[in-house]
């Protein structure tokens, strides 16, 4: 039940954070170990910097809807 | 969605559905004249969206698409867990959502309750099932099968360079009417309102706070912060009141439309040039989660309140009687009035943007791309129904232009107001009006249009309602009020930037430097360009004595139509060059429609001879008074000079409304030739002899393919 409950707890500020475009961190110091051992992952204070850069950065283009 | 299983309870619970939508639908369609409950309107919707979405999307995801589930995505195949990864379908359609549901479908619906509340319940539905859906799910799934490539490229790479570069300049000035109305919604809803004006600016040092907290003190630590500005925003709107109601403080925020104009272009320019930290990504933190609480709110508003619509079905202006919220018939007006809700081409710039870089299955674009779409046609319906639950006497009197409500310029405005509405049929009194303007904190809600301020006394009487009267009628109001004047600022903010970074694109074919986006001169003069053409169309509307929603809000509707239509024609080259051309009437049909609609409606707007809606017609119709010299400045027009600028800005509405119809002539052709050359059967022969031919090379060059993917999935895919 309560292994549950933060589960959803989990899923919900994961859902929350990529409504804002950050994606999960430990999604990405996963796939950084996995991939690329060589490397050193971002802090995740260098994560959410890279991330807002991204966002509104004018890469991605437009991020909203009217 | 279990009842997809194939299992005879499936079945039956569908069979319920279905059952329990055509009573609702029937409910409706005979208690025609009485009053009927929102409850009947939200449940036809509900069970129209399910059975759309269990039906319609997975024929268009089996048999059109043949969506494969073991196809590798762009998440997997260039996952650096940044922009590229696979993700939660449930998670991903969280952030699809926020980004496809803006201000547009809460403002449309609102604009078409003049109608009554049935053309524009249906078309959403209708809209929806068979357009807006099937456009944000096929470009979704065409930009996820195209490396999560955007629209301008796929439209470049499937059509050719010519529309594609036609498709980016469109895109551009789309985004400049978009806003430039929607700060026109802001300024119409905060105009001489101290305590909106207060709450609005109140959450530009609240930003300012989260943004540094962000940056300095607790590092992307979002969610705490988002809950302190949450609180912030709640002490603001409370302040507000107490600004409002203050005689030293409330004359600072008493703002005229022209004051507020030129403090948003100020704050526009200021706040798209400042680092993004700072401002932009702290208040679109506030604004998203405002927003998506703001809309569960009001669903859980609207169910506990059960309240009774009180606007007609259809009111005498669906029959051919020129309205004064906008003129033009129910066709082709209603179909471009709400766009988003119903098909909004900006959604197919979303769904080839950042979602197909992080859907992990091919299979979930149905639930992302369709299903998504259909939540925000329900936001749509929830904006209809509060509109629809406020009296039309004061509907009527809110979103109408001043010139009409008060044509004489009496001094008691609410007496005029209710005076003339009464009088097309809509009783009011003006002891009614006077209520609800105190009831909700404001000193006048004559003439208050845009949709915003209707929008929210529809909410605050839900949200007030259904909590049993908890918290004040004018706080909820102010609530709802900055809920949208919040999100639509973010908007105005990216949007500015967004649209900068198009522009210096463009500028960059003449100079090469105006391209470099860390150059500070390039930056500041492509900022200061966007921010004066949607400050022009802004200043123009605010100033126009007809109302500047009547002018803008259809320039807006058709243009995000067209490019609705311009995205599901890029949709059916793809059909035809997938060789599904005989599923091809999906994409068709709506694009059809919409090319139709848009085509008429832009017809209208420009050559119609009445003036009331042609724009050229106006420009005629006041130039020849000028020339007559029987011009005399009356309650409407007050000068010589301002009667030529309302001539000179008909006619730039209208040369616009005609470049955009010459864009949609020069896609269709530009279609129609792609598809044809998928379908050319010599071609086809010439291909498959050609690939026989080169069947043993081929042979070898797939083997080399599948070791070499095997290889990289391996590597790729965490274990």
């Amino acid at each position: 039940m309560f292994e549950n409950l933060a589960k959803a707890g989990k899923y919900l500020g994961q859902a929350a954070r990529l409504m804002v475009g950050v994606p999960d961190y430990d999604t990405y110091v996963q796939h950084m170990r996995v991939t690329h051992p060589e490397q050193t992952p971002m802090t995740y204070e260098e994560f959410y910097k890279e991330r807002v850069e991204a966002r509104y950065g004018g890469k991605n283009g437009t991020t909203r809807c009217c | 969605m279990t009842a997809s299983s194939s299992g005879a309870t499936g079945k039956i619970a569908w069979f319920f559905v279905a059952i329990l939508g055509a009573i609702a639908l029937g409910y409706i369609a005979l208690n025609r004249g009485e009053t009927i409950n929102a409850m009947w309107i939200l449940t036809a919707a509900v069970c129209v969206y399910l059975i759309g979405y269990r039906y319609y999307s997975l024929y268009i995801a089996d048999k059109v698409l043949k969506a494969d589930g073991t196809r590798m995505t762009p998440a997997f195949r260039h996952n650096d867990g940044l922009d590229y990864v696979p993700t939660n379908k449930v998670i991903l359609f969280g952030h699809h959502f926020a980004a496809i549901a803006g201000a547009g479908p809460l403002v449309g619906p609102v604009l078409a309750a003049q109608l009554g509340y049935l053309p524009g319940m249906l078309w959403l539905l209708a809209g929806v099932i068979l357009a807006g859906a099937v456009q944000d799910y096929i470009v979704l799934f065409v930009s996820t099968r195209r490396d999560a490539r955007s629209l301008g490229e796929l439209i470049k790479m499937e059509m050719g360079t010519v529309p594609g570069i036609i498709a980016l300049i469109a895109c551009f000035m789309i985004m400049i009417i978009i806003l430039a109305v929607l700060a026109m919604v802001v300024v119409k809803a905060l105009t001489h309102s101290p305590w909106g004006t207060f709450t609005v600016a109140f959450t530009i040092p609240l930003a300012i706070f989260m943004g540094i907290y962000l940056r300095f003190i607790r590092p992307g630590r979002i969610l705490e912060i988002s809950l302190v500005g949450f609180v912030g925003l709640i002490a603001g709107i409370m302040l507000g009141g107490q600004v409002a109601a203050s005689p030293t403080w409330a004359p600072y925020f008493d703002l005229s439309g022209v004051a507020l104009t030129w403090s948003l272009i100020a704050y526009g320019f200021i706040a798209a040039v400042l680092p993004v930290w700072l401002l932009l990504a702290p208040r679109d933190y506030l604004s998203t989660f405002l927003k998506i609480g703001a809309i569960v709110g009001l669903a859980i508003g609207i169910v506990l309140l059960m309240p009774d619509m009180k606007m007609p079905a259809m009111t005498k202006y669906a029959f051919g009687d020129h309205g004064p919220v906008w003129t033009g018939s129910l066709f082709p007006f209603l179909f471009i009035t709400i766009a988003c809700g119903a098909v909004s081409g900006f959604h197919a710039l979303i769904s080839s943007g950042t979602t197909p870089k992080m859907l992990a299955n091919e299979k979930e674009a149905r639930l992302i791309g369709y299903g998504g779409m259909l939540m925000e046609s329900f936001v749509g319906m929830m904006a209809l129904i509060s509109a629809s639950i406020i009296d039309p006497g004061v509907y009527f009197a809110m979103n109408s232009p001043l010139a009409a409500l008060n044509p004489s310029g009496l001094a008691d405005v609410a007496a005029a107001a209710s005076a003339t509405v009464s009088n097309w049929g809509f009783v009011v009194t003006p002891d009614v009006l006077t209520n609800i303007a105190a009831d909700v904190g404001e000193k006048s809600i004559v003439s208050r249009a845009g949709g915003a301020p209707t929008l929210a006394v529809g909410m605050a009487q839900i949200i007030h309602g259904a909590l049993g009267g908890l918290g004040s009628m004018s706080f909820w109001y102010h609530f709802a009020i900055l809920f949208e004047a919040l999100f639509i600022l973010t908007s105005v903010d990216a949007g500015t930037r967004a649209a900068r970074f198009m522009l210096q694109d463009l500028l960059g074919l003449i100079n090469p430097t105006l391209k470099r986006t860390d150059s500070l001169f390039a930056n500041l003069l492509a900022t200061a360009l966007v921010v004066m053409a949607w400050g022009y169309f802004l200043y123009v509307g605010v100033v126009d004595p007809l109302g500047g929603i009547n002018t803008l809000w259809p320039l807006f509707g058709i243009t995000n139509q067209m490019l609705a239509g311009i995205a599901l024609m890029l949709c059916t080259v793809v059909l035809f060059k997938k060789k599904e051309q005989m599923y091809a009437w999906v994409t068709i049909v709506p694009s059809t429609w919409l090319v139709i609609c848009t085509m008429s409606a832009g017809w209208y707007k420009a050559f119609s001879s009445d003036p009331a809606i042609g724009f050229f017609a106006k420009a005629n119709q006041l130039s020849s008074l000028l020339a007559s010299g029987n011009f005399k400045p009356n309650a409407v027009f007050k000068s010589q000079e301002a009667v030529e600028r309302v001539i000179f800005n008909n006619q730039i509405d209208g040369f616009l409304i005609v470049f955009f119809m010459i864009v949609v002539v020069v896609m269709i052709f530009f279609t129609v030739q792609a598809a044809l050359r998928h379908l050319n059967p010599i071609k086809i022969r010439r291909l498959k002899f050609l690939m026989h031919l080169c069947l043993p090379t081929r042979k070898i060059f797939y083997a080399a393919q599948c070791i070499k993917q095997a290889h990289n999935s391996r590597g790729l895919l965490p274990s």
